[in-house]
């Protein structure tokens, strides 16, 4: 579709059992941009991103294809040319080992190297995440690190090999919002470094608003909205896109006591209602919403799959203004 | 007089000390929020007023009397007044129950159930906290998240509390669902009058819903927040 795609995702999808968690799904990543991937528990966002990696799990039936650099055996790029950087540190982490020894086997995985310049390899890596006295470090076992320092490693394992994309998978989830800049801060200087994108998984739209170039809305699987993050957050063109971001307490908006709020729940795969799977909770559904589920149309420079966009109010919060007795 | 009244808390574990001098008061109807970063001894503290954990040292009153030299059985009729809500939605509740015999046990434990309107009290409960009393039939893991706190909540209040401990009560909930539970907690505060002693680390969130924060860092009150109300 586009030359300009480091990475090509096409119609994907991903069943287990017979049912679909990502349901035809497709999008490019463009080098050095940060696109972040979004969307709510069931959305299909990590899977997605498993999918990047070759790491789809094995129960599952995947179809569609997703091209990186031109070859879809990601597996065999997986570690050279795309990296994870996980979500849990201390469990990506074997602790048995010194941390170097860790890097630089990943240095070994995928280059034939003597083990002295794998060894220096993760030594830089280390170094260039900041972590102090890396030489000495890198004898050090995972326990021996403080938590911070050991985002830090993780992120050195994902870089040490200069992957032209870096998939992280809500890698701040569990952390407070200091942990969560600084890994995202060191996150962004390695991508920055490494001339590298970045696929960033997360439901944290602050994070969305301040490190992502574009974002990507899922909803039950599929794309809602596609588009640059200042446009998509400044005007949303999706209902679920404008009420997910009507619902969050907001930093410098005026106290308001009551929030806005979506009803009900995202569907589980497997209970998706006919038609557009966000329409149970649209403000905005009608007849066809419930018959026919959207494809996704360009929208002044969105993606948007909605039959009603043009409808959209914004600001929205009006719309999503809570009833009484609401059952999420 | 405050509903609760918190002075020189003291909680250590070993040699460290997890909560350190801490002093604070909360009146009737208000929402107090703690609020810091992972460590700073807001769940020791929230512990420690309930109970749950015996604090070093320091005085806790609530509604009036002192609870940390009170021995345990003359506790017990104090505790249904002061009820936690804890963040993970299923580790809160028991996976082999189901909703409505979670709702009815504080009941049972207290001795005010009775067959003839006991079940219409938990249909009750569920109703004022949005859940359909039809979920009563389920158990924790065929709710969602949202579901799941909320009948972590009508449990709650079963014991006809006056505080609720709120212990990140929405930080594991998916954004979309996360605000239904905060405007439900704001609107059983203005029905009931609970006082609210409210951990989380989340600001933007804390901003909305507290009359007034403190922050706590290492195990003290750094700074009272500006009152946001």
């Amino acid at each position: 579709m586009e030359s300009e795609a480091l990475l090509s995702v096409r119609d994907l999808r991903i069943a287990f059992a017979g049912v679909e968690a990502v349901r035809g799904l497709s999008f490019d990543v463009r080098p050095r941009e940060v696109l972040a991937l979004v969307g709510e528990s069931g959305a299909g966002k990590s899977l997605t991103a498993r999918a990047l990696l070759g790491m789809v799990p094995e129960d599952a039936t995947t179809s569609g294809t997703v091209t990186l650099l031109g070859d879809t055996d990601l597996a065999a790029q997986r570690g050279l040319h795309i990296a994870l950087v996980p979500q849990d540190a201390l469990s990506a982490l074997s602790p048995v080992h010194p941390v170097g020894d860790q890097l630089a086997a990943a240095v070994r995985s995928v280059a034939r190297v003597s083990r002295k310049e794998a060894r220096a390899r993760a030594v830089a890596a280390l170094d260039r995440v900041g972590i102090p006295d890396a030489a000495r470090k890198a004898r050090a076992y995972p326990h021996e690190y403080s938590g911070g320092m050991r985002q830090r490693a993780v992120i050195a394992m994902a870089t040490v090999n200069e992957p032209d994309v870096l998939v992280a998978d809500e890698p701040t989830t569990a952390l407070d919002e200091e942990r969560r800049d600084q890994v995202l801060r060191v996150l962004g200087e390695q991508r920055e470094a490494l001339g590298a994108a970045l696929v960033l998984v997360t439901h944290d739209m602050d994070v969305v608003r301040d490190h992502a170039d574009r974002v990507l809305v899922m909803y039950a699987g599929r794309l809602t909205e596609l588009g640059p993050a200042d446009a998509v957050l400044g005007r949303p063109r999706a209902p679920y896109t404008a009420g997910l971001l009507a619902s969050l307490p907001e930093h410098d908006a005026p106290r308001r006591r009551r929030l806005p709020a979506l009803p009900g729940t995202p569907p589980a795969p497997g209970t998706l209602p006919p038609g557009c799977a966000f329409a149970p909770r649209c403000p905005l559904a009608a007849d066809l919403c419930h018959r026919e589920e959207p494809e996704p149309q360009e929208v002044e420079g969105h993606l948007v799959a909605c039959h009603h966009w043009a409808e959209l109010p914004h600001p929205a919060v009006d719309l999503f203004q809570e009833k009484q007795h609401a059952s999420s | 007089m405050p509903l609760l009244d918190v002075r020189d808390l003291v909680v250590r574990y070993g040699a460290v000390t997890a909560v350190d001098q801490v002093s604070f008061s909360l009146e009737p109807g208000e929402t107090l929020a703690l609020n810091g970063p992972s460590g700073c001894g807001k769940s020791s503290t929230a512990l420690a007023v309930l109970q749950l954990r015996r604090p070093e040292s320091g005085e806790v009153h609530f509604e009036g009397r002192e609870l940390t030299t009170l021995p345990e059985s003359d506790l017990r009729p104090l505790r249904p007044r002061m009820q936690p809500v804890f963040q993970d939605p299923y580790g809160s509740l028991s996976p082999r129950h189901r909703i409505r015999d979670a709702v009815a046990e504080p009941l049972k434990i207290q001795g005010r159930w009775n067959a003839d309107d006991g079940p219409a009290r938990v249909a009750e409960l569920l109703d004022r906290v949005g859940l359909d009393p039809a979920y009563g039939d389920r158990h924790p893991h065929e709710l969602s998240g949202g579901q799941c706190q909320r009948a972590g909540i009508a449990r709650a209040l079963a014991s006809d509390p006056r505080l609720l401990v709120l212990d990140e009560p929405v930080s594991a909930l998916d954004p979309s669902v996360r605000a239904g539970v905060l405007n439900l907690l704001a609107d059983l505060q203005d029905d009931l009058g609970l006082g609210y002693l409210f951990i989380c680390h989340d600001r933007a969130v804390v901003r909305h819903f507290a009359d007034r924060a403190l922050e706590m860092r290492a195990g003290r009150i750094s700074s009272p927040q500006p009152g946001s109300s």
